[in-house]
């Protein structure tokens, strides 16, 4: 069974007055099959958590550790890590100009599975898995990312989720900017994913709606670049009611 | 005016400021050698240009000691011959704007003259291949296309030779002309040349130039307008490597009314002593109303050191023009791209191919002419697998 463990992580950017501490120390378990929510005010490093995980050079890891079954992930290549079975859907998902959708799914799955999947069941599960998202056949002709709308490019992402099974999925806000049908139609995406029990899920959001399409077994929140708190589903609920304010004013640096 | 200008910080990329036509050029355009000083290197016309490296063929002592085997061929009813330089066809599509492109002219000795008759439609294209055998060359191509005829050619430089000539379009009314001109010279190759392109009242002139090769390449694409109607596209695609110099200069002159214009060129530039240089002048005069003309240059730098200067600039002489633009920008490899596709399984070198491939593949696909966007593609990847070892 698939386990992610994140132990003491601390990682810092290189802000203009030098380097800039993010992450202050975080630990966090996600085995296969487990769903966790991460909520936590703005800039308090749930992106960075993210990035960091996926090896976005941008990010300077300065202590820690995170293995993914036992495999020291921080000392993985970004492609490397991906092929390992980390996941990461962005909050800011990027346009590659002149690269086609279905070129772009293509390469990856083929890189992700080690070998070119035959073309045509390939075709007919891309097809199907865009139909369920319900997203249009012209958009595997279409450059990666350019020009989709913000729901486009989060349903783009799921797509890729669905596609690529990875074994820890991280989803960075993958509900923002969605409207009411868009949110459904993106959890059932990642429910049935989450369904084969197969992967572990660390999902980072502001909003309960998503909750209760995809239902947690761990709430933790998130402030000045730790967990300062874990729960059950009840916590989502008592943030959503209270706010984050006894996280951001007493005691968190 | 510039639209997009994003400078990636280090230093390593240089958009110059923009500045005019008019106050550009050190001599007016002439056939004579002798109307232009020798260039000392600092006129803005030369100050991109590592003079010492053009071999002679700037200040005039550069002697016509080699030669090129030139290969021509023409679809039936295309005419192929030599003429001299008295022929009334030489030197209709413009004169030569600088002191190269007038050593040129007056050191060539017999010129070519290939006539597309009106109305025809060739179903191949016409090939004109030249491969350089060594030493100094000297020429001068005219391509005449008839009224209402369409043609594609197809310009091929390969081999190595020092070399100044120059080729004229004269695109009679009506008549559609595509270009492709590739210049794949051996690494020691130095090559100027100025297109000089006359679009016809209603014609279609559309351009292809795509430079991968030589030691220094300097190359001027020119388009004026014989009467209204006319329509010119410039496509441009360069791939610079390490230690290497390639230098588009352009100019189109809006001189008629109703016309049209569209220039876009890409280039990517590899090794920290690759070297590029765009200049992109757009001139709209006080007659040319209902002008519509747009110009792009965008430049993707691989490695740090690597160097460009994108100098796009419009003068516009009359309000009454239906658009008028233009947009430059210099970017270092695009490292949010690169994660995207590696955070999806994707090895680096993979992911830079298909980045770069996706940087071209817009313009090679306005080429339109299948066998040359195959062959360029094919070309590229070669580059490209060349970079990355
Ligand atoms: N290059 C940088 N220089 C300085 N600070 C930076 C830099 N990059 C990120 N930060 C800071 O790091 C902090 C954490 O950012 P991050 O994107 O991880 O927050 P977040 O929790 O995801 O916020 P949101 O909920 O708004 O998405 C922010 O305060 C941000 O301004
Ligand atoms: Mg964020």
């Amino acid at each position: 069974m698939a386990t992610l463990e994140i132990h003491d992580l601390h990682v810092s950017v290189d802000g203009e007055g030098g380097p800039k501490e993010i992450l202050r120390g975080v630990d966090l378990t996600v085995k296969q099959g487990e769903t966790h929510a991460i909520m936590g005010p703005n800039g308090s490093g749930k992106s960075t958590l993210a990035y960091s995980l996926a090896g976005h050079p941008k990010y300077t890891i300065t202590g820690g550790t995170v293995t993914l079954d036992g495999e020291d992930v921080l000392d993985m290549s970004v492609d490397e890590r991906a092929r390992a079975g980390v996941f990461l859907a962005m909050q800011y998902p990027v346009e590659v100009p002149g690269v086609s959708v279905s070129n772009f799914l293509r390469t990856s799955a083929t890189a992700i599975r080690g070998e070119a999947p035959r073309l045509r069941t390939w075709v007919k599960e891309v097809k199907e898995t865009m139909q369920r998202l319900e997203m249009d056949p012209s958009f595997a002709e279409r450059n990666v990312n350019e020009g989709f709308s913000g729901g486009e490019k989060k349903r783009h992402e799921i797509l890729q989720l669905e596609l690529l099974k990875p074994k820890i999925a991280i989803l960075d806000e993958t509900d923002s900017g969605l409207d009411i049908d868009a949110l459904r139609i993106v959890s059932e995406g990642v429910n049935r994913v989450r369904d084969s029990g197969e992967v572990g899920t660390l999902l980072i959001t502001h909003y309960t709606r998503i909750l209760r399409y995809i239902k947690p077994d761990h709430v933790h929140v998130f402030a000045g670049g730790r967990i300062v708190e874990s729960g059950g589903p009840e916590l989502a609920d008592k943030l959503e009611a209270e706010g984050y304010e006894q996280y951001t004013k007493g005691g968190v640096s | 005016m510039a639209e997009a200008q994003s400078i990636p910080a280090g230093g390593a990329v240089a958009v110059a400021a923009e500045s005019t036509v008019a106050t550009r050029m050190s001599a007016p355009p002439s056939f004579d050698v002798a109307d232009f000083p020798v260039p000392h290197g600092r006129e803005e016309e030369w100050r991109f240009t590592p003079l010492e490296r053009l071999r002679g063929l700037h200040d005039g002592t550069a002697v016509a000691d080699g030669s090129v085997k030139a290969e021509i061929v023409a679809p039936d009813g295309v005419t192929v011959e030599t003429v001299g330089r008295d022929d009334p066809r030489v030197g209709r599509a413009g004169k030569p704007a600088d002191r190269v492109a007038a050593q040129a002219f007056s050191a060539f000795e017999k010129a070519t003259v290939v006539t597309v008759p009106a109305e025809a439609v060739p179903a191949e294209p016409v090939r004109v291949s030249l491969h350089g055998e060594g030493g100094v060359t000297y020429g001068h191509t005219v391509f005449d296309i008839g009224r209402f005829a369409e043609v594609v050619l197809i310009l091929d430089h390969t081999g190595d030779t020092v070399r100044a000539a120059n080729v004229e379009f004269q695109v009679g009314e009506g008549a559609k002309l595509t270009v492709v001109s590739v210049q794949d010279w051996a690494d020691t190759a130095v090559h100027c040349s100025q297109h000089n392109a006359l679009v016809g009242r209603d014609a279609t002139f559309k351009s292809v130039v795509v430079t991968f090769g030589g030691d220094v390449v300097r190359l001027h694409p020119r388009v004026s307008y014989a009467g209204p109607g006319g329509e010119a596209e410039l496509y441009g695609l360069y791939f610079t490597d390490n230690g290497q110099h390639q230098e588009h200069r352009l100019l189109v002159d809006h001189s008629a009314a109703n016309c049209r214009s569209n220039v876009a060129y890409k280039g990517a530039l590899q090794g920290a002593r690759a070297r590029a240089v765009w200049i992109g002048d757009v001139l709209i005069r006080a007659a040319a109303t209902g002008t519509d003309t747009y110009e792009l240059n965008r430049n993707l730098v691989l490695t740090d050191g690597a160097r460009v200067d994108s100098v796009p600039n419009l003068e516009i002489e009359t309000g009454e023009i239906v658009g008028a633009g233009h947009a430059s920008a210099t970017g270092r490899f695009e490292d949010e791209q690169l994660f995207y596709l590696m955070a999806r399984g994707i090895p680096a070198e993979e992911a830079r191919r298909l980045v770069v491939r996706g940087f071209f593949a817009e313009l090679v696909q306005q080429i339109g002419v299948p066998d040359v966007e195959e062959r360029l593609i094919a070309r590229l990847e070669a580059e490209l697998a060349e970079s990355i070892a």
